[in-house]
Parts: C-alpha cells; sequence; structure tokens
C-alpha cells in the first residue's frame, strides 16, 4: 500500500495511521469518523494529552485503555469539546468529524454535541420522570410534535434494553430506578436525539455483572448504527466489544490497532505488560 | 478475622461510652432551646388568648361597707409582709382614672358573684362593669329581666346599623370624593354624594335614640347612649359553651376588625393583612433580583478576584442593621426616587406628597434589599451544589449553556431559592425598624387593597404587626389595660410568621418531590 502525498490525508485509500511507529490499520479514509490530528492538550500547566493522533473508524467501536490518569477521560471530552467550559485548558491540534473541523468558529457547540452524544460513568439523570429525561434532548430542538415525542421516546428506550422494565411508570422519578438501568436511561436519553458518534466513558464500572453484560449486548447492537468509542479499564469488556483498541499512557498513544491483534500480539513491551496486568496504574 | 480493639459483632461499648458527654451536651442544648421556645409560646398563647374570654365578674364588699366589683388577677405578698393583696381590674374608666385596684385579702369581708353583673365593651373609656337598672327606648322604660333582653337584640340592630354605614362611607362615600377632587372643579356628581350622605346620617339616626341607665359598683347611677356601646354580656350567667362561644367571636373580631381606642382596643386585621401583603410584595421583588444576582455570580461571572469581592461583600451585606437599610430606604427611595416621582407624575397634588413619603412600595423595597443577601447567598449554595456531571449530562444532549441553566439547573436549584426565601421571609415578617421610616402608620385603618382603581395602592401607608405592638405597647396612655393586646398582637405575629414560612416549605418540599429529589429534612 502506498502512501499518494498529493491528496490530502483524510482521502487515503489506506491510511498510516496511530502512532509514529507506523501501524497500518485496514480501513479507508471513507471509513474515517474522527480524525485526531496532533491534539495536545493541558489543564493550566499540566499536560494531560501529547501529541495524539489517531482515527476512529466509522460503525466500529473503538475503545480506550490505559492506567487510570492517562488521559483517556479528557481524550473523549475533547472530542464533543466539553473541556470549553473549563477556562484553564489549553489545546492544540485537530480533529475532523466527518471532514470538518469541530473547531471551526461557524461550528455550533450545541449542535455538535448533539452530534457526539457522550455517556459518563456515573449515571447522571436528571432529577425528572424517566419520560422528560428521554425526551430533555428532543425538547431542546422544538418543533415536535407530542407524539412524534412519544414514538422516539418509546424508540430510544427500546433500543436501550429499558423499554420492558420501565414502560408501566414512564412518569416515575428517573432517580427510582437503579444504577445499571439509571445507566441505560442516560444511553436511551443520548440515542433519542440520534447521535452519529456515542462516546462511552466506563459505562459500566459502577454496574454489577448483569448490567455490564446488558451493556455490553447493547453496544453490540447499536454497531450498525452508530461508531462508538469506549473508554475501559476492564480488559475482558474491551476484548469483547471493541473492534480497535488504543493503548493510552501518560497522556501518549502508545499502541493502537485491531483488537485481536492488540490483545494477542502486542508489538510493544508496555502494552503487554498493561494487558497482562504487569504494569499497575 | 478479628481487627485489635474491635469485637467482631455489635457496636463497641467502648466507643459508645467516648461519644456520650459531647452526644449529652448536644442533646441538653436541643432540649432547652426547645423549652425556652416552648416557654414562649406558652406564655403569648395564654396571655393572649385569655384575654378574650370572659372572665367571671366578682362583687366584693370591703370593711368599711365600700363594694367592688372587678375581675380578679395576681395575688401578691402585702409590702408588711402580713397577709396577701390582690390586683383587681375594676374596669369603668370614667369613673375616676383607674382600672385596676390592689385589695389585701383581709379587707374583704364577702366576696359573691351575682349573675346580673353586666360588662359592656364601648366605644370609649373601654369597658363597663357594672348592673344595668333600665333601657329607655323612645318614650318606654324598661327595666328588670325584659331590659336586658331587649338591650341584647338592639344591639344587633345597631352593630348591624353601623357595619352598613361604614360600608357606605368606605366603599361609596370616600371614593366618590376622591374621584371628585380628582376632576377637579366638575360637580356633576353633588347630587349623589349629597344622597349617599343623607343616607349615611340616616342610619346615624336609628343607631341613636335609645339610652341605658347603668350602676357602677358604688350604686351611682349613669346614663349612657347606647350607639356607644359596642357589646354586652354577663359572664356570671353564662354556660361554659355559651363563654366558649364569646371567646370564639371575640377572637374572631380581633383577627377581622380595625382597632379602636388609640390601639388600645378593637381588631388588628389592617396589621394582618399590612404584614401579609408588605412581605408578600418584598419576596416578589426580592427573588428575582436575588436569583438572578446569583446565577450572575455563580454561572456568569469570571471566577477571578473581583467576583470573589463582590460575594465577600455581599455576604457582610447581610449583617448591616435594619435601622441603617431604613435610612437608606428613606433617603434614596422616598426622598430620592418618590419625590421625582411626585415631581413628574403628580405634580397638582404637591406640595402634599404621594410616593415621596413612606408607603408600602418603599417599604416592602426596603425589605427586598435587606433581605437580598440572604437569597443571593442561599442560591448560590444551591447553584454551586449541583453537581457537574448534571449540567455536562445536558450539555452533552446538545442543550446550550442557557438551556442547561434554565431546564437543568434552575429546577434543581429551586428549593435551595426557596430556602432563600424562607429566611428572607422570616427575617422582614419580623422587622419593625426600617419600616418606621419608610412607611408604617400607627393607624391606616384602609388597608392598601381594595375595590377602587388600580386596586393595590403601593403609594399608601399601611399598619404592621410588629409596629402595633411597639405601638400598643410604649405609645398608650395605659399601658398595663394594652399588655393583653400586646400579648396578643405577638402571638398573631408570630403566627403569621409561621404561616408564612409553612407555605414557603410546602412549596419546597412539593418542587423537591416534583424534581425527584430525594426529600431532605
Ligand atoms: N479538570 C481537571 N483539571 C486539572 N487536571 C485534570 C482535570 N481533569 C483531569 N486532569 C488531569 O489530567 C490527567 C488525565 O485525567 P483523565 O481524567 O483524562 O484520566 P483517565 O485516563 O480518565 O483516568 P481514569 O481511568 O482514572 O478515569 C490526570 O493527571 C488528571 O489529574
Ligand atoms: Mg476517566
Amino acid at each position: 500500500m502506498s502512501i499518494d502525498g498529493e491528496l490530502p490525508k483524510r482521502q487515503l485509500a489506506q491510511a498510516r495511521l496511530g502512532n509514529r511507529r507506523g501501524a497500518v490499520m485496514e480501513f479507508s479514509a471513507a471509513d474515517t469518523c474522527l480524525d485526531i490530528q496532533g491534539l495536545t492538550l493541558a489543564y493550566g500547566g499540566k499536560t494531560a494529552l501529547k501529541d495524539l493522533t489517531l482515527r476512529i473508524p466509522r460503525h466500529r467501536v473503538t475503545a480506550f485503555i490505559g492506567p487510570s490518569g492517562c488521559g483517556k477521560s479528557t481524550l473523549l471530552r475533547a472530542l464533543n469539546r466539553l473541556h470549553d467550559l473549563n477556562e484553564d485548558v489549553s489545546r492544540h491540534g485537530q480533529i475532523h468529524l466527518d471532514g470538518h473541523d469541530i473547531h471551526d468558529p461557524r461550528v455550533a457547540v450545541a449542535e455538535l454535541r448533539r452530534r457526539v452524544g457522550m455517556v459518563f460513568q456515573a449515571p447522571n439523570p436528571f432529577p425528572m420522570s424517566i419520560y422528560d429525561n428521554v425526551a430533555f434532548g428532543l425538547r431542546l430542538q422544538g418543533g415536535l410534535s407530542k407524539r412524534r415525542i412519544d414514538d422516539v421516546v418509546e424508540w430510544a428506550l427500546k433500543s436501550a434494553a429499558l423499554w420492558d422494565e420501565v414502560k408501566g411508570r414512564l412518569r416515575a422519578s428517573a432517580w427510582s430506578l437503579s444504577g445499571g438501568q439509571q445507566q441505560r436511561l442516560v444511553i436511551a436519553r443520548t440515542l433519542a436525539v440520534e447521535p452519529e458518534v456515542l462516546l462511552l466513558d466506563e459505562p459500566a464500572s459502577a454496574l454489577d455483572p448483569i448490567s455490564t453484560l446488558k451493556i455490553e449486548e447493547l453496544i453490540r447492537t447499536l454497531k450498525p448504527h452508530l461508531t462508538l468509542v469506549l473508554v475501559t479499564h476492564n480488559m475482558q469488556q474491551a476484548a469483547r466489544v471493541s473492534d480497535y483498541t488504543a493503548f493510552l499512557h501518560n497522556g501518549e498513544l502508545v499502541e493502537y490497532g485491531p483488537t485481536d491483534t492488540l490483545f494477542t500480539h502486542p508489538r510493544l513491551r508496555r502494552t503487554e505488560n498493561y494487558i497482562t496486568g504487569r504494569m499497575v496504574g | 478475622m478479628k481487627i485489635p480493639g474491635h469485637t467482631a459483632v455489635g457496636m463497641p461499648g467502648k466507643r459508645r461510652t467516648r461519644e456520650g458527654p459531647l452526644a449529652w451536651l448536644a442533646a441538653a442544648s436541643v432540649a432547652l432551646s426547645l423549652i425556652m421556645l416552648g416557654a414562649l409560646l406558652v406564655l403569648l398563647s395564654v396571655k393572649g388568648l385569655s384575654n378574650f374570654w370572659p372572665a367571671t365578674v366578682h362583687q366584693l364588699t370591703l370593711k368599711g361597707g365600700e363594694t367592688v366589683i372587678g375581675v380578679p388577677l395576681e395575688t401578691r405578698e402585702l409590702p408588711s409582709r402580713q397577709g396577701l393583696e390582690r390586683r383587681y381590674l375594676t374596669a369603668n374608666r370614667d369613673d375616676g382614672g383607674g382600672i385596676w385596684r390592689w385589695l389585701a385579702n383581709d379587707q374583704i369581708t364577702e366576696d359573691t358573684t351575682p349573675e346580673d353583673l353586666v360588662v359592656l365593651e364601648r366605644r370609649h373609656w373601654g369597658t363597663f362593669f357594672g348592673r344595668l337598672v333600665a333601657l329607655q327606648s323612645g318614650d318606654q322604660r324598661l327595666t328588670g329581666p325584659d331590659a336586658w333582653t331587649v338591650l341584647e337584640s338592639r344591639l344587633k340592630e345597631i352593630n348591624a346599623l353601623r357595619d352598613e354605614r361604614r360600608r357606605l362611607t368606605h366603599d361609596e362615600i370616600l371614593p366618590l370624593i376622591r374621584s371628585m377632587e380628582d376632576q377637579d372643579g366638575h360637580r356633576s356628581e353633588d347630587r349623589r354624594l349629597a344622597d349617599l350622605q343623607r343616607r349615611a346620617s340616616e342610619l346615624q339616626q336609628r343607631m341613636q335614640g335609645d339610652l341605658v341607665v347603668l350602676e357602677n359598683g358604688q350604686g351611682r347611677r349613669q346614663e349612657q347612649a347606647l350607639a356607644e356601646i359596642l357589646e354586652a354580656w354577663r359572664p356570671n350567667a353564662m354556660a361554659w359553651h355559651e363563654k366558649l362561644g364569646h371567646w370564639v367571636r371575640e377572637l374572631w373580631q380581633f383577627l377581622s376588625q380595625g382597632p379602636r381606642d388609640a390601639n388600645t382596643a378593637g381588631g388588628v386585621w389592617p396589621a394582618i393583612f399590612g404584614t401579609i401583603l408588605m412581605v408578600l410584595l418584598m419576596s416578589i421583588l426580592v427573588t428575582p433580583f436575588g436569583v438572578l444576582a446569583a446565577v450572575y455570580l455563580n454561572e456568569v461571572a469570571h471566577q477571578g478576584r473581583l467576583t470573589r469581592l463582590v460575594r465577600i461583600g455581599v455576604r457582610n451585606l447581610a449583617g448591616v442593621p435594619s435601622i441603617v437599610y431604613g435610612v437608606f430606604g428613606l433617603g434614596v427611595f422616598v426622598y430620592g426616587i418618590g419625590g421625582s416621582i411626585d415631581r413628574w407624575f403628580f405634580e397638582s397634588t404637591l406640595p402634599s406628597p404621594t410616593f415621596g413619603t413612606g408607603g408600602l412600595l418603599w417599604a416592602s423595597l426596603t425589605l427586598a434589599l435587606l433581605t437580598l443577601p440572604v437569597v443571593i447567598v442561599a442560591t448560590e449554595e444551591g447553584l454551586s451544589r449541583i453537581p457537574l456531571h448534571q449540567r455536562e449530562g445536558a450539555l452533552a444532549l446538545g442543550a446550550t449553556r442557557f438551556e442547561t441553566l434554565t431546564r437543568v439547573v434552575l429546577p434543581m436549584a429551586t428549593p435551595a431559592m426557596l430556602t432563600g426565601l424562607i429566611l428572607a421571609v422570616a427575617r422582614a415578617a419580623g422587622e419593625v425598624a426600617p419600616l418606621m421610616l419608610v412607611g408604617v402608620a400607627k393607624l391606616a385603618p384602609q388597608v392598601p387593597l381594595d375595590g377602587e382603581f388600580p386596586f393595590l395602592h403601593l403609594e399608601r401607608k399601611f399598619m404592621h404587626l410588629g409596629y402595633h405592638i411597639y405601638d400598643a405597647a410604649f405609645h398608650s396612655s395605659d399601658v398595663q389595660a394594652a399588655m393583653p393586646l400586646v400579648y396578643a398582637t405577638a402571638l398573631l405575629l408570630v403566627t403569621v410568621i409561621l404561616v408564612l414560612n409553612l407555605t414557603a416549605i410546602f412549596m419546597r418540599h412539593y418542587l423537591r418531590k416534583r424534581h425527584g429529589a430525594p426529600v431532605r429534612r
């Protein structure tokens, strides 16, 4: 495979991706959903991400793994510009979503965040009814009929595999649900606004094994429709659900590649140590 | 596994004893506070509410042969320490001044409670204790039991006439006069006014004419116009349920009527109304300002040194003595803004001020200013307690910062705002000092809300329970006579504040439930 220097990078038929060590991924530029180039990010004076370059494929599950504090959440939050709120954060480098720079001044941040949905580590349903939680994003868009909102709420709850458990009590407070149900509610809420990308920051870390399995199943069923990015500390989970895995350490991208390859034949010693549990924290 | 120092099952007894002294101390201070609070309420209730009970009236014969009619009150030791003496309420202020009398127990040779003793509540000169000798109605002169029966029915008639006359004056004559003044010179309504005034004097005529002949303890007779008498009862002839009915009626009159006799008698309705209206207006004014200021400080402003300085300033404003706010309100609102309003809009009535003098609006504004820091601080606390992940949850769904604020943050902070409002109401309802500068009146029988356009009269002076207490306790001719009223009014003020607070607390409870947050406290 050759690299044609005259074409813009993202239009290359096959791309050299990830780290400077030249990992080669088997997806075309047209299949690239998020394109991160030379991203450096610092909280005040403290650098959290160092010159990251990687591409995230469309309609696949990409997992970010790495020890605590390595910058996984920071990277995830950079993808929907949640850092904008923090005045201390400084950033260099670009992120393209479907070929468009997300930091372009013409980009409406709210619309970007709708397209790039995010589910946080701890379930954060709003203190409203289950129904209102799911309808929240829809109502922001305005102009939707009651009937249409009803439909979308039902569809979103079904997509998040929560419908059967809550259909009889949509008006009940969302805070009356269990932790696992709350997390699926938050996913349903995010799905309701039909995002193109779904960022999941350790979505199952606070859940029991059964709820975790439900979330993993959900991720698999969503894959044909969405680009998913998953942060996890659970190696088995990453291996089970992701197609690609990126290993971060100290704010740097150490290794990135297809999950099967990365877990069975890691190219680097550091990756192998982390995966096999020899390197902790 | 066994951890040294801990028993495996149950709570180690050692720990509990170590917590002992502190827990006891805390419990003791709670108990003490509750006892003091309870004592306060009991004192106010007993002293305030017993005032309306128709107490038994005693007829005493003294050693010298003198007869005294009165209600026994407290007992104390004689100055000579040989025996006790007792204070009697003898009423009859027109009978030589005093309404109290101390009598030594051994002075009294006979103590009876005859059923024919009457108590009269009069428009002037306060209460009368004695006997009804005769009732003179036109040429008719009734004596004995008939006199009492007719007196009772005539009083009802007269009271109805008096109410009708008051209604006519307040609702028809006064508004008409005011509207005629406004259209100065225009006298087309003259006929209507004369007509109304004739009806009023007709009512007055029908009230008058009857006389009662009364006899006091010493047997001295006096005549009194029946129209002067508001109420008459014979406590010694009343069964307990009649007394209860009387008590309820008196209490109701206290709550529903205006004051009489230079605020030493009568009711406090204008003061209740004024207090509540003023507090409500204050709440309406302070809430939006306080919430907006808190939102600005917490959500909008750059969290730099200046913001921190402003925040410290706001917190310290809460500690400024209330009279200072009164001075500020007088200078800025009353003279400054009010004076300007008068010069621009009410030039025709100058030099008599409309807004350039204390009034409901200025009092509410001054108290709103006084309570603003409380609302700001409470709201800010509520805003800052809302977890970041709730805000981020909304943002991640495509909400703008403004939408996040209005749809997630503010609803979640409503209980905190109401907590601020509760504190503000509690402070404002009990505040008297600044009001004396910016609009409270000793007597303003017309409440600032009526059927006359624009219905809510923001420029009017108003009565206030707190000031009423102050006025009755310090400025009445006979402070002791006014004391029961002071207690009753104080009890009422506490009740009003309690009711206002409970309303806010229930609102907060309801909102917490609606927003799904766990209900605390
Ligand atoms: N708001 C913040 N302000 C300052 N420093 C921050 C902030 N958030 C994160 N950091 C720092 O940035 C680095 C990366 O944090 P990040 O939260 O991205 O780690 P992580 O990989 O998600 O860790 P974990 O697995 O524990 O969630 C850490 O050193 C952390 O201390
Ligand atoms: Mg994290």
